[in-house]
């Protein structure tokens, strides 16, 4: 039984090494999840048009991707090009693992930078040099029921936060004691982020040093966030306790729902086909008007390693290209960085996307230090403890300062010696 | 001893010992003299970041309220769970063994089953068990005129709902353990307590439990062992929430090493591990020996 695999096996490594021979020059591109699966399809083309290079596609999942990329920048095997989380090219870039790409960008005529959104393409600028070229993006709206919120009395999807309120408050009038209006999943990080991204407040301050959750600004946002709670807008459960969110947001268990463009393809599948048109998209309401949110996605950077930079640029060129990302679009549904290519119909009559794109105008980065996942964690466990009653608002400032204050510790150390040098 | 014994000596016990020096003792040194540093991902990037810190990472964590949260959590899960294994261990031996018992192959497999499947497996039928709106458990309850229970998102109930997960997914390994102890007690001891007029429970007391002593160590020891290693019943069910409840010492340590990758710390927080577990056991061995359990 084990012979015939172990002779397949053998057989691709034959073949593997007879694939040798070929005289292209190989790039490595290291892909994940189901972005890494799709644009296999895109790679013949480029192979065509660049006869002289070859394109060696890695997919790994998500989940094993930040372990392996450390991994293999510890053990000098970084591949030539790599799909990277943009909130991960803060920690890259200070690793040193990540080549600059303005030289490069600064002689391109494919990749045009004020084609995209702006709030999008500055996640990918650290310290004023580009480690990277965003590939599709993501951020966080509210879905939201239509039928309810017409019900509650309101045509129109709320702008600011005070109209927000006064339709939750509608809501969960209708909804009664079992009903609420919004879903904030105590084990997400991202609504409150992208509410407390909203202020003019940094999150941290003094280039990264300090916590700045002491400010105005974020405890105005964490006291709104207390408040959908408090009020019994929002139930205090994690999503593994709802485990169908799309079932209850059709029951009507809630009327909002903060999330990503993902949940597009999901809602159109998992609600029956006859109340369809009961949901909708609409852009994060600010405090004041219209207000900002996560911006999300992922970026083509080159590792700095890498010996085939310049085969590795054509393909990230190649990708980047409009009409490359207009395909990638169609097979995955992604949404583009790029604002020509939403002017595709497939995209501009999309009534659901319509949201997406206007909220891509208005998206923020979050701070780009290493730590700061660490710290965005530290901000759930401590808003979830603020929700359970056992932190007052303030407290719960003051608490994440101190702790964003103590896990910055290193960086503000390393910045000194930087400083004294 | 001869010079030639005693090189035959070490040649028997060489490739033993080489093992065990590469993939034991080095390891182990290694993660010491990390716990001593403050390795990063910056000292990862350029090994001048490194710092030498002591104990800074050990005081640190005892300074750190999340790790006194951890190791709370993690001695609740070990004190109530392990006795409470190691009782459903040997009730559904005794039973087993009853010569009342009918099925006994069937039942035998049935209890063992838990054993050899997967904890991510079992864990998603678990959550819808014990699923606050649709699970079977509230669903009872709610007959009995129970209020529906928030097993997995109470922080009073999450860490009762993981320890009994915990014990119907290892009591089985512990029963066929017992069972083979049950069998070894000669036939005529009983016999002798029956002359002498003692029933069920005395039989139980005086005959069954001092034969199984040294089997009732060497379960506690390995029982304990395990469940102080609590990671993957939290990890799959709750991911340690709700509020911490589920937080394990092991579970602290993963979030350290590999998803904030602070390899000083997390080597730091297996040290106080190992030490703690290294402290209990031969605190339970010297006690076994004490009270003549010990075979």
């Amino acid at each position: 039984m084990k012979w015939p695999a172990l002779l397949s096996l053998i057989l691709l490594v034959v073949v593997g090494c007879a694939r040798n021979n070929d005289s292209r020059e190989v790039v490595t591109f290291w892909a994940m999840g189901f972005e890494g699966e799709i644009v296999a399809q895109l790679l013949p083309e480029f192979e065509r048009t660049h006869p002289g290079i070859r394109v060696e596609l890695q997919q790994l999942p998500w989940t094993a991707a930040h372990e392996k990329l450390l991994t293999a920048y510890a053990g000098d095997s970084t591949p030539d090009l790599c799909q990277l989380g943009n909130t991960w090219i803060p920690e890259f870039a200070a690793l040193g693992a990540l080549e600059p790409l303005d030289i490069r960008l600064s002689g391109s005529t494919v990749i045009d930078i004020a084609d995209y959104f702006q709030g999008i393409w500055n996640t990918n600028v650290i310290d004023g040099r580009v480690y990277g070229a965003p590939w599709y993006v993501d951020t966080r709206l509210p879905y939201y029921r239509r039928d309810l919120l017409l019900a509650a009395g309101f045509a129109q999807p709320p702008t600011t936060w005070l109209e927000w309120r006064k339709a939750m408050a509608a809501i969960k009038a209708n909804a009664g004691p079992k009903g609420y209006a919004i879903l904030l999943p105590l084990n997400e990080f991202e609504p409150l982020l992208a509410l407390a991204l909203q202020q003019d407040d940094p999150l941290l301050r003094d280039r990264g040093r300090h916590g700045n959750f002491r400010s105005a600004g974020f405890r105005r946002t964490l006291a709104f966030y207390q408040e959908m709670f408090d009020r019994g807008w929002a139930p205090q459960v994690s999503n593994n306790q709802i485990s169908n969110v799309w079932d209850e947001f059709d029951k009507g268990m809630y009327s909002f729902y903060i999330s990503g463009p993902w949940n597009i393809a999901e809602f159109k599948k998992r609600i029956p086909a006859q109340r369809q048109d009961e949901w909708m998209t609409m852009p994060l309401p600010g405090p004041n008007g219209p207000g900002a949110s996560i911006a999300g996605g992922s970026s083509l950077v080159l590792f700095r390693a890498s010996k085939h930079k310049q085969a590795a640029w054509q393909l990230l060129e190649y990708l980047s290209d409009v009409r490359t990302q207009a395909r990638f679009q169609a097979l995955t549904g992604d949404l583009p960085p790029r604002r020509t290519v939403w002017n595709d119909p497939r995209l501009a009559n999309d009534p659901h996307a319509k949201a997406f794109r206007q909220q891509l105008e208005r998206v923020k980065p979050t701070p780009k230090v290493p730590e700061w996942e660490r710290i965005a964690t530290e901000m759930r466990l401590v808003s979830e403890q603020m929700v359970n009653g056992k932190l007052s608002v303030d407290e719960a400032a003051a608490e994440l300062d101190r702790r964003a204050d103590a896990i910055l510790e290193k960086r503000r150390w390393m910045l000194d010696r930087a400083g004294a040098k | 001893m001869s010079g030639g014994g005693r090189l035959a000596g070490w040649v028997f016990a060489g490739p033993a010992l080489l093992v065990i020096g590469l993939f034991f003792l080095l390891p182990v040194i290694c993660a010491l003299a990390l716990s001593v540093t403050d390795f990063d991902i910056y000292a990862l990037a350029d090994l001048d970041n490194l710092r030498f810190v002591g104990f800074g990472n050990y005081l640190a964590l005892l300074q750190n309220p999340l790790f006194w949260k951890a190791l709370g959590n993690t001695i609740y899960f070990v004190l109530v769970g392990v006795p409470l294994s190691i009782m459903v261990s040997l009730g559904a031996a005794v039973l087993l063994h009853s010569k009342l018992g009918r099925f006994k192959p069937f039942f035998r497999t049935a209890f063992f089953a838990p054993v050899v499947t997967t904890v991510v497996a079992v864990a998603v039928i678990w959550r819808y068990l014990f699923h606050t709106r649709y699970g079977l458990v509230n669903w009872g309850l709610s007959g009995l005129g129970i209020e529906p229970v928030d097993w997995l998102g109470d922080p009073h109930w999450a860490m009762p709902t993981i320890i009994g997960f915990a014990v119907w997914k290892n009591f089985g390994y512990n029963m066929i353990i017992f069972l083979s102890g049950l069998q070894a007690i000669p036939e005529d001891l009983y016999e002798a307590a029956r002359i002498d007029g003692a029933s069920a429970w005395p039989q139980f007391r005086h005959v069954t439990l001092p034969m199984l002593g040294p089997v009732l160590l060497l379960v506690g020891i390995l029982t304990m062992a395990g469940y102080f290693q609590l990671f993957a019943e939290p990890y799959v069910m709750t991911q340690g929430g709700p509020l911490e409840s589920t937080v394990s010492v092991l579970y602290l340590m993963y979030e350290q090493g590999f998803k904030w990758w602070n390899l000083g710390m997390a080597s730091a927080v297996a040290f106080i591990l190992f030490v703690l577990m290294g402290g209990i056991t031969s605190g339970l061995l010297w006690f076994a020996r004490r009270r003549g359990a010990e075979g």
